[in-house]
C-alpha cells in the first residue's frame, strides 16, 4: 500500500466515522464536536486532492466560523448548566432505510460508471489560478456571492432581532 | 492507486450520513448539521472531479461558492432556530406548527 493510499484511508475513515458519530450521537455537544473532526477529514482529503487553498478555506470557515456558529446556536437554544443536551431521534428505521439505499445507489453508480477521467491535474498551488479565475471569468458570480453574504448578514439581524411591537 | 472512486464512494458516505440526520433528528441545529454534512460531500465531489476529470479549476470554483453559500445559511438557519426558540422555548423542529390549519 503506498503512502497516498494510507493517508486516504487514514483520513477517509476519520471522516464518515465523525460523520457518524455527528449522526448518532445522543449529546448535541458530541455531535457538535465530531462535526469538527469531519470537517478536518474533509480537509486533509482536499490536500490529498491537490487543493490546498480549498483545504485552509475549509478549515477557517467551517471549522472557524459555521462550527462556531451551531455551537452558539446550541448553547442559545438550551438552558446553560443543563447537562441534558439530548437530541432526540425520531423514524431512525426509516430514515436508516432511505440513507441506506441512497448510499448504495450512489456508490454502485460511483464505481459502476466508466468515468471520463483524463490527464487530471497535476497538484501544484492553486492560490493563484483562483484568485485569476475569481477576476475574469467568474467575476459576476464572485460579486453575487459578495452580495448574498451582505443580505444574508442582514437578515440573520432582522429576523432575530427583539421587536418592540411584537 | 487513489482513484476517483475512493472518493466519490466517501463522499457518498458523507451524503447518506447526512440525510440520515436530516431525517432522525428532532433538534434543529442537529438538522443543521447533517445537512452541513450534504454540502460538506457535495464539495469533496466537485474538487475529486477537478483533480480527476480533464484538469481545470472550475470544480475547486464552485466549491468556493458552496462554501460561501453554506456560511450564509446556517447564519440565516441559525437566526431562525433562535427565533423559533424564542417563540416555543423549545429547539424541536416538529413542534414547529405554527401555520397547521
Amino acid at each position: 500500500m503506498s503512502a497516498e493510499a494510507a493517508v486516504f484511508y487514514v483520513f477517509a475513515v476519520i471522516t464518515v466515522g465523525a460523520a457518524a458519530v455527528v449522526v448518532l450521537a445522543r449529546s448535541l455537544i458530541y455531535s457538535a464536536f465530531a462535526l469538527l473532526f469531519a470537517f478536518f477529514g474533509v480537509a486533509g482529503l482536499y490536500v490529498l486532492l491537490g487543493a490546498d487553498f480549498l483545504a485552509a478555506t475549509q478549515l477557517l470557515i467551517y471549522v472557524g466560523g459555521i462550527l462556531v456558529l451551531l455551537l452558539f446556536g446550541v448553547m442559545l437554544t438550551h438552558k446553560l448548566y443543563d447537562l441534558d443536551l439530548k437530541s432526540e431521534v425520531t423514524q431512525f428505521l426509516p430514515g436508516l432505510i432511505v440513507s441506506a439505499g441512497i448510499f448504495g445507489l450512489l456508490a454502485l453508480t460511483a464505481t459502476r460508471t466508466r468515468w471520463a477521467t483524463g490527464v487530471g491535474r497535476p497538484p501544484e498551488a492553486t492560490t493563484t489560478d483562483i484568485g485569476r479565475l475569481f477576476m475574469s471569468s467568474y467575476l459576476l458570480p464572485f460579486e453575487a456571492a459578495s452580495v448574498l453574504l451582505l443580505v444574508a448578514l442582514m437578515g440573520a439581524a432582522m429576523i432575530v432581532r427583539r421587536r418592540k411591537d411584537a | 492507486m487513489i482513484s476517483l472512486q475512493h472518493y466519490l464512494v466517501v463522499s457518498a458516505a458523507l451524503f447518506a450520513l447526512g440525510v440520515l440526520g436530516v431525517l432522525t433528528r428532532r433538534n434543529a441545529v442537529n438538522v443543521l448539521m447533517g445537512v452541513e454534512l450534504i454540502l460538506n460531500s457535495a464539495n469533496l465531489n466537485l474538487v475529486a472531479f477537478s483533480r480527476y476529470g480533464t484538469g481545470n479549476m472550475q470544480g475547486q470554483l464552485f466549491a468556493v461558492f458552496v462554501i460561501v453559500i453554506a456560511a450564509a445559511e446556517v447564519a440565516v438557519a441559525l437566526a431562525i432556530v433562535l427565533t423559533l426558540y424564542r417563540l416555543r422555548r423549545t429547539p424541536n423542529l416538529d413542534e414547529a406548527d405554527f401555520l397547521r390549519g
